[in-house]
C-alpha cells in the first residue's frame, strides 16, 4: 500500500470506533488509520467529483412506504424470541445499567 | 491442477423431471448428494452446517406426494444449498461470524419457503465472507472454501460456498446473494452460472440485511436452464418485503433459445484496461461469438462506471453500519458482559465481528459522521446517480451489455487478504449494475492458461432478465467445451 496524503490519526479511529460501538485494541486502531487511509484516498475521486445539480440516490427504484391492513394477525411468540436472547427475565431482555451515577 | 470434468449428481430439469414422473425418489437422489458431500466436503468445505436429517425428512415427503400423486412441484427432490446468511427456522443461521453463535431463527427467508414449496430439499448451509463481505470466503470465521477446480484458490466470494458447492457437484442449484459482485464473482472463478437479478424481483425476507439498497439473493447452477428454472421459482411479489416489486416471477426459460439475431449487444471498453489479458480476450471472443449467431455488436465507452467501485465502497460500508447496528448482545448471539451497556455492546462487537466486518463498519462509520456526510456519503450517492444516468444512455443504444465478470481468475489462499483495496478491486466490474439495480449474470466461457475457468457478464436494464438469459443461453451454445463445472477436485 503505498503511503497515503489524506491522514486518519489513531485518535480520529478512536472516535469512530466509540461512534460504532466497536472495542478495538492498539494494534486494530494502528492498522486501521493506516488502511482507512488509504481507503479514503482511493474513494476520492467521488469527493472531488463536479455534482451540481445531480441529485442523490438512496435506492435504485422509487420507493414508498407500504403500510399493511391494521388488524390483528399472528406474529412471532415471545418465548420463541427471548428464547435466543443472551439473557432475559420474565418478558424482558436483560441487559446491564445504562444510566451512570447522577455527577 | 488435477480437476476433471464431472457429471456431478444430474442437473436440476433432469432431476425434477425423473422425480415427479417417479423415474427415481428424491431419497436416492438425496443420498448421492450426500455421497459427494461426504466425499469432497473435506476438500473443499463448502458447508457451515450439513441438515441431512432434515433433508431426509424433506425427501420422503416429497417421495410421498409423487406416490399418492400430487405433483411436488417443479424443483421436486431438487437438493439445494442455501447460503448461510438466509434465515432458516431452527437451523443455525451464522454469517459465518462469531457474532451470530448459536442463533437459531424463527422463520424461514421467503426464498427458502418457496423453494420447499417447489419441492426442494435443502442440504446445508453454505460458507460465506464474514456478513456477505469479501471476495474469496477467506474473511469466514470457520475457514475458507476451497476451489475445486484448483484447491490451492480461493472461490471467490462472498457466496464461496454455494458457488463451490455447485462448482463440484455436490448439488446441482444453490443461492447466494450479491451486494456487489458477491454471486457473479464466484460464478465466474468456479466456472459456473451466476444471475444477480434485478432489485426487488427476489424478496429479501429473512435475508440478513448488508446494504439494503443493494443486497439481491440469486441462483448459482451449471447451465443457464437450470440457474433460470432456479430464478423462476423464487422470484416474484413478497408482501413481507416492502421493496419487492409488484410483479409475478419473469418466464425465462420459454424464450431461452431464441438466439441473439438482430440484438443490440454493447462490449464496454472502460474496464479491458484494468483485466488481465485472459479475461479481456474472452469478452472479445464471447462478442464474436454473438456476432457470429446474428447479434450486432459494437464497442462502448462508459467511463462513468469507473466511478461504481469507490461509490460503492462509501455506500455499501455506510449502510453495513447501520445494519450491523443489531448486533448489540441484547437480543440474540454473542454477548461479553461489561459493567455497563455501552461496555458490553462494544465488547460484544469487538470480539464477535472479525477483521474485515470491522474495517467496513469503521468506513461506514467515518464516512456517515459529522464534517464528512455531505463529502463522502451525500457525493457518492451522487455518483450513483450518475452511474445510472450513464446506464440509461448506453441503453438507448444497446440491448445488453457484456464486460468481464472479473479482474482476474482464481487467486491463490493468502494473496489478497492483506490489502484491502486489492480485494476490493475485485469488484470493479459487478459493482455498476448494483448500484443501477439492474439484472446482470455471469457465464462460463473459457479456460485460463492454467486450465482456471474465466466467465463473461451480461449486463441487462432493470427487469431485462429475460433478454439477459437469451444472450446467457447463446453465450453457453458458443462456449468451448471443458470450460465449465460440474469437477471433481
Amino acid at each position: 500500500m503505498s503511503e497515503p496524503e489524506r491522514r486518519i490519526s489513531p485518535e480520529d479511529v478512536r472516535h469512530v470506533a466509540r461512534l460504532a460501538r466497536l472495542a478495538l485494541d492498539d494494534d486494530e486502531i494502528g492498522r486501521y488509520a493506516l488502511q482507512l487511509s488509504a481507503i479514503f484516498e482511493h474513494v476520492d475521486a467521488v469527493r472531488r467529483l463536479d455534482t451540481a445539480n445531480v441529485p442523490p440516490t438512496a435506492h435504485p427504484f422509487p420507493v414508498e412506504n407500504v403500510l399493511r391492513l391494521d388488524s390483528v394477525a399472528p406474529s412471532l411468540d415471545r418465548a420463541t424470541v427471548l428464547a435466543q436472547a443472551p439473557l432475559a427475565e420474565g418478558d424482558c431482555f436483560q441487559v446491564p445499567r445504562i444510566m451512570g451515577e447522577a455527577p | 491442477m488435477t480437476a476433471r470434468q464431472s457429471p456431478g449428481i444430474g442437473s436440476v430439469a433432469g432431476i425434477a423431471a425423473a422425480v415427479r414422473s417417479g423415474e427415481i425418489s428424491a431419497q436416492s437422489v438425496l443420498q448421492s448428494s450426500l455421497r459427494r458431500v461426504a466425499e469432497l466436503e473435506g476438500d473443499l468445505h463448502c458447508f457451515n452446517a450439513i441438515t441431512a436429517e432434515k433433508a431426509m425428512a424433506d425427501a420422503d415427503a416429497v417421495d410421498r406426494m409423487v406416490a399418492s400423486g400430487i405433483d411436488p412441484g417443479p424443483l421436486a427432490g431438487v437438493p439445494v444449498a442455501l447460503k448461510d446468511n438466509l434465515c432458516t427456522e431452527g437451523i443455525p443461521t451464522t454469517c459465518s461470524s462469531k457474532i451470530l453463535a448459536g442463533w437459531l431463527p424463527p422463520y424461514d427467508a421467503t426464498v427458502v419457503s418457496r423453494l420447499r414449496r417447489a419441492g426442494a430439499v435443502p442440504v446445508g448451509k453454505t460458507n460465506l465472507d464474514e456478513f456477505a463481505m469479501g471476495s474469496s470466503t477467506e474473511n469466514s470465521a470457520f475457514g475458507p472454501t476451497r476451489n475445486p477446480w484448483d484447491i490451492t484458490r480461493v472461490p471467490g466470494g462472498s457466496s464461496g460456498g454455494s458457488a463451490a458447492a455447485v462448482a463440484s457437484g455436490m448439488v446441482p442449484l444453490s443461492f447466494g446473494s450479491d451486494t456487489g459482485g458477491s454471486i457473479r464473482q464466484p460464478a465466474a472463478l468456479c466456472g459456473i452460472v451466476g444471475v444477480k437479478p434485478t432489485y426487488g424481483v427476489v424478496s429479501r425476507y429473512g435475508l440478513i440485511a448488508f446494504a439494503s439498497s443493494l443486497d439481491q439473493i440469486g441462483p448459482f447452477a451449471a447451465t443457464v436452464a437450470d440457474a433460470a428454472l432456479g430464478l423462476e421459482v423464487v422470484a416474484g411479489h413478497d408482501p413481507m418485503d416492502s421493496t419487492s416489486l409488484e410483479r409475478p416471477a419473469p418466464d425465462l426459460l420459454a424464450s431461452l433459445d431464441d438466439g441473439v439475431s438482430g440484438l443490440r449487444i454493447g462490449i464496454v471498453d472502460d474496464f479491458l484496461s484494468d483485466v488481465s489479458a485472459e479475461c479481456g480476450a474472452t469478452v472479445m471472443a464471447a462478442a464474436e461469438a454473438l456476432a457470429a449467431a446474428g447479434a450486432e455488436v459494437d464497442r462502448v465507452k462508459i467511463p462513468e462506471l469507473l466511478l461504481g467501485l469507490p461509490a460503492y465502497y462509501l455506500i455499501a460500508p455506510a449502510e453495513a453500519s447501520s445494519n450491523l447496528s443489531r448486533y448489540d448482545g441484547v437480543r440474540y448471539g454473542l454477548r461479553v458482559d461489561g459493567p455497563d451497556a455501552e461496555t458490553m455492546n462494544a465488547r460484544t462487537r469487538g470480539e464477535g465481528f472479525g477483521p474485515e466486518v470491522k474495517r467496513r463498519i469503521m468506513i461506514g462509520t467515518y464516512a456517515l459522521s459529522a464534517g464528512y456526510y455531505d463529502a463522502y456519503y451525500g457525493q457518492a450517492q451522487k455518483a450513483r446517480t450518475i452511474v445510472i444516468r450513464a446506464f440509461e444512455a448506453a441503453y438507448r443504444n444497446f440491448d445488453v451489455l457484456l464486460t468481464p465478470t472479473t479482474p482476474s481468475v482464481a487467486f491463490p489462499f493468502g494473496s489478497k487478504v492483506d490489502d484491502p483495496i486489492e480485494m476490493y478491486l475485485c469488484d470493479l466490474c459487478s459493482i455498476p449494475s448494483s448500484l443501477a439495480g439492474h439484472p446482470a449474470t455471469s457465464v462460463p466461457f473459457a479456460l485460463s492458461p492454467e486450465g482456471l475457468p474465466v466467465g463473461v457478464q451480461v449486463l441487462a436494464p432493470a427487469l431485462g432478465e429475460v433478454l439477459m438469459m437469451r444472450v446467457a443461453a447463446s453465450l453457453e451454445k458458443a462456449a468451448p467445451p471443458g470450460v465449465r463445472g460440474p469437477v471433481t477436485p
